[in-house]
């Protein structure tokens, strides 16, 4: 869901702006931004469905800790989008449920 | 005058088995739970509900093991109607994957020394990795085979501690979170606990895992277990790829991937060590491939209680009527013949399961004199 955003940036005058999609949609975002902070800055809140009950999950704890903000990024699924950085037209998607999983492909990154 | 029938010292899985299981015949009953200081092997279990393989040089319990699976399906449905509370019970046959000719022919040879032991009627199978790649076609290229046993299952277990606590306060029992016990008197006719404040109780049920060691000698018992480590790491959730549970491998309903069945002898230490991880992890990959892009999200290191021949070990006093011993290492596995059975045993009162005469204690002492 998309709507005027809670989290309120700090005035900070330079910055280096980028911009990503998120489910097709473009986001702006700003260098040094996580995906999760910039999603929410755009007042995206819901970036999955849990694999128990369906219901929306957003990021939470920002840290790492909660995998709260599972998402996919750039074709690589369940990545914590609060512990990856904006780069200029990366392409991000929400997650429902579970991840597939195959031998053939979705290989995480690092 | 005793403040209650049964204490029941240790609260995990078998002592919340055998509490709801006299609880609900009508006996009252309090259980002494440490707390959180305590070893906690019931957090840490893996949760399979196992037959196959259980009762080498025990036929007893193999036969134990299977009857308490075959209650499993009605427990499960008591537990759920009494507390809520879905255990996520499946015995959908478990494999035991070897990576090796001799691994499997090792594997083959127990199950039918078993069979020979009680009997004749042991359904185990035993699967080329052709029918097995039917079964689980992600299965990994180098696999020899399987062994299958259409009674496995497996069930989870934190879920399985809040059923019992549940149902055992549905029934009315009570829940003592004092602290340790630290020593327990034989009276007259009775037992005085002393934790946080000194209990008079009936009846003692000692069911503190590897606290059973010290605590038996008090009232009369023999429990020699020790500690053997094992350790586990889950993997975050995928879509569902492997609908049997093995014994080093599980995938629960909602996706995530438990591994382990490492085994160590490292005293109380239930740290994890990151050579057993990663011979854990290695294994499970080679086991099933697609594992290699799947991420583990925690691990953790839990203390089994194991008996010297690693059977479970049931007794009761001779020189201290009242007193009564229970401790094994598959608390999940046994857990529904504890409750409707082995409760029946301690409580009395109910025709006895001959067999259960086996577990005691008494055989140790036995081989440590010879």
């Amino acid at each position: 869901m998309v709507s005027g955003s809670n989290f309120h940036r700090l005035p900070e005058p330079e910055h280096k702006g980028l911009t990503m999609t998120f489910d097709g949609r473009t986001i702006e975002a700003r260098g040094g931004d996580s995906v999760a902070a910039a999603l929410i800055a755009a007042g995206v809140t819901e970036t999955r469905t849990t694999p128990v009950s369906g219901a929306a999950r957003g990021p939470y704890c920002m840290m790492g800790v909660c995998f709260e903000c599972l998402m996919e990024i750039d074709g690589v699924q369940n990545v914590q989008g609060c512990m990856v950085q904006v780069r200029e037209g990366m392409s991000v998607r929400s997650m429902a449920g579970a991840r597939t999983v195959s031998d053939a492909g979705n290989t995480h990154g690092g | 005058m005793a403040e209650t029938e049964f204490a029941v010292v240790g609260g995990g899985l078998v002592g919340m088995a055998v509490a709801y299981g006299l609880q609900r015949r009508g006996h009252q009953v309090t259980v002494f739970d440490e707390g959180d200081i305590a070893y906690r092997a019931s957090r840490g279990n893996f949760g399979l509900v196992w037959v196959q393989g259980k009762g080498a040089g025990m036929p007893d319990y193999a036969r134990w093991t299977r009857l308490s699976a075959a209650l499993w399906p009605e427990f499960a449905d008591e537990l759920k109607r009494k507390t809520g509370v879905d255990v996520e019970l499946t015995q959908p046959g478990g494999l035991d994957v070897c990576l090796t000719d001799s691994e499997l022919a090792g594997h083959v040879a127990r199950l039918e020394g078993l069979r020979d032991a009680v009997g004749g009627d042991y359904p185990f199978e035993v699967l080329d990795p052709g029918r097995l790649r039917g079964m689980v076609p992600e299965v990994g290229p180098t696999v020899s085979g399987a062994t299958y046993f259409p009674e496995d299952g497996h069930a989870n277990p934190l879920f399985l501690l809040r059923a019992l606590l549940g149902a055992f306060r549905a029934e009315g029992g009570r829940i003592e979170n004092g602290g340790a016990v630290r020593v327990i008197t034989p009276t007259q006719g009775a037992f005085r606990i002393e934790t946080d404040r000194p209990w008079e109780a009936a009846q003692v049920v000692l069911s503190a895992g590897l606290g059973n060691a010290k605590l038996g000698p008090m009232v009369g018992l023999n429990a020699p277990v020790k500690p053997n480590r094992g350790q586990v790491l889950i993997c975050e959730r995928v879509q569902p790829f492997l609908n049997y549970p093995t014994v080093q491998i599980r995938q629960i309903g909602t996706g995530s991937v438990q591994i382990g069945d490492s085994k160590e002898d490292v005293g109380f230490d239930d740290a994890t060590a990151p050579r057993v991880v990663a011979a854990i992890a290695r294994r499970a990959t080679r086991l099933f491939p697609l594992l290699e892009n799947v991420r583990v999200v925690r691990a953790w290191g839990a203390l089994r209680i194991m008996s010297p021949d690693g059977h479970p070990i049931y007794d009761r006093s001779t020189a201290h009527p009242g007193a009564h011993l229970v401790t094994c290492h598959s608390g999940v596995t046994l857990a529904a013949a504890h409750a409707l059975v082995l409760a029946g045993w301690i409580g009395g009162g109910e025709p006895e399961i001959p067999y259960l005469e086996t577990f005691s204690g008494k055989r140790f002492q036995l081989s440590s004199a010879a």
